[in-house]
């Protein structure tokens, strides 16, 4: 019988992610892995790409992985993994070896939207039995808060840094889910671990569908967003209840919106508790703020539109 | 403890030891602890699944404490703890006081 899914059931199995990795204090990404990995009924092999949870899970000799876990490098962890599932399919064929096994790879939003990306396409276009999942915190934070294509509208980082030339970045951020879902693989999903169940129920169905499989989760991080260490669940919600990060899964071409705040927030909710977003409040930066809060009821309202729930 | 020096690294950084992490404590890293008031607690299990170093101990079910050796006292589960009517389970103290 599958364990129904409360937190009571869930904390009666093993974590295969420990204690004792270095992440920073308050991050996002372990709370991420950790409801990832509960999700699973099989064993997981995962590969991760080049990244703060790829360098700060395994130091050395110190890993907090306990599953069979590979890093090769930034830009190619789907080929990496894929190379392992083709692997797995050829030993199971010649009988030597039994077990249903998962592949996942986790990647950040570096190695997925931009260093990673032919290669996770790559993977996705070969039909490779595996789901790869992007945490995606916005920036390449583990060189120093640089920004990638992830990094929203308007945010500061180290190389578009707000000043006297530009208010953050210029342009908006670029939608990768969207790009997944039109390589029309079987499942994709955007998730945030603010709502658990949300995760571990799309994470649970990725591994049942054959093929290849992508799911985007936000991810914060307190020291690029420029927030509190205590914050991330907060953000992740807001990010969710102001629709900046909507919950929604297309499966086999369908949308579904799978959260639909009761009343959607103002994008400032999410914006304002974080640093990066604090030169949007200056009187002159006015506009930007529109900009952005008309860019987010845009998506929306398409993707209501697509899942025909508006 | 005493680290591994490159010498005694295996070739290509291949680790043959699951979750050998553990040996590294990271409670050191914390300037604020969270204290737990059990009778404020309603075993919603949130702290437990929103932290992000596994540093809460559950044991059947239920939550009975924090484990201090990695706690890197980020406050994530003070802020998302319900508590009871208003009364927070979880506090932080700043450490040393
Ligand atoms: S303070 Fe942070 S690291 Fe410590 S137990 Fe709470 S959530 Fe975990
Ligand atoms: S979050 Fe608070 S109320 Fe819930 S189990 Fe933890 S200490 Fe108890």
């Amino acid at each position: 019988m599958a364990t129904p899914l409360t937190l009571k059931e869930l904390s009666k199995k093993e974590v295969l992610l420990t204690s004792g990795h270095r992440m920073c204090s308050g991050c996002g990404a372990p709370i991420i892995v950790k409801m990832v990995l509960l999700a699973s009924e099989y064993p997981i092999v995962a590969a991760n790409a080049t990244g703060c949870l790829e360098v700060s899970t395994c130091i050395s000799d110190y890993t907090a992985w306990k599953i069979p876990w590979i890093h090769n490098a930034f830009e190619n962890a789907a080929a990496t993994l894929s190379g392992v599932e083709t692997m797995y399919r050829s030993l199971k064929k010649q009988g030597k070896i039994d077990k249903d096994i998962k592949f996942i790879a986790f990647g950040g939003d570096g190695g997925t939207y931009d260093i990673g990306f032919q290669s996770l396409s790559g993977a996705m276009e070969r039909g490779h039995d595996m789901l790869y999942i992007c945490y995606d915190n916005g920036a390449y934070m583990n060189t120093g808060i640089q920004r990638s294509s992830a990094t929203p509208y308007g945010a500061d980082t180290t190389t578009c840094p707000a000043g006297s030339v530009i208010q953050g970045k210029p342009q908006p951020r670029k939608n990768l889910t969207k790009i997944m879902a039109a390589h029309d693989i079987p499942y994709v999903a955007q998730a945030s671990p603010s709502n658990w169940s949300d995760l571990v129920k799309k994470v649970k169905k990725a591994l049942e569908i054959k093929g290849p499989k992508f799911m985007n989760i936000l991810s914060p991080c307190n020291r690029g967003w420029r927030s509190r260490t205590d914050d991330a669940i907060m953000l992740s919600r807001l990010g969710v209840e102001t629709c900046y990060w909507p919950l929604y899964e297309i499966e086999n071409g369908v949308t579904k919106v799978t959260f639909k705040p009761k009343e959607k927030k103002p994008l400032v909710d999410f914006l304002k508790p974080q640093g990066r977003f604090k030169h949007l409040f200056a009187p002159e930066n006015e506009n930007m703020l529109k900009n952005f809060q008309e860019m987010v009821d845009k998506e929306w309202g398409s993707l209501l539109k697509a899942s025909g729930t508006e | 403890m005493k680290l591994k020096g490159w010498k005694d690294v295996n070739p290509g950084a291949v680790c043959t030891e699951a979750g050998s992490a553990l040996k590294f404590k990271t409670g050191s890293w914390r300037a604020y602890r969270p204290k737990w008031v059990e009778e404020n607690c309603i075993q919603c299990l949130f702290c437990w699944a929103y932290c992000p170093d596994m540093a809460v101990f559950v044991k059947d079910g239920k939550m009975t404490g924090f484990n201090y050796d990695y706690c890197k006292g980020c406050g994530i589960c003070a802020l998302e703890c319900p508590g009871k009517k208003g009364n927070k389970a979880i506090v932080m103290e700043e450490e040393g006081k």
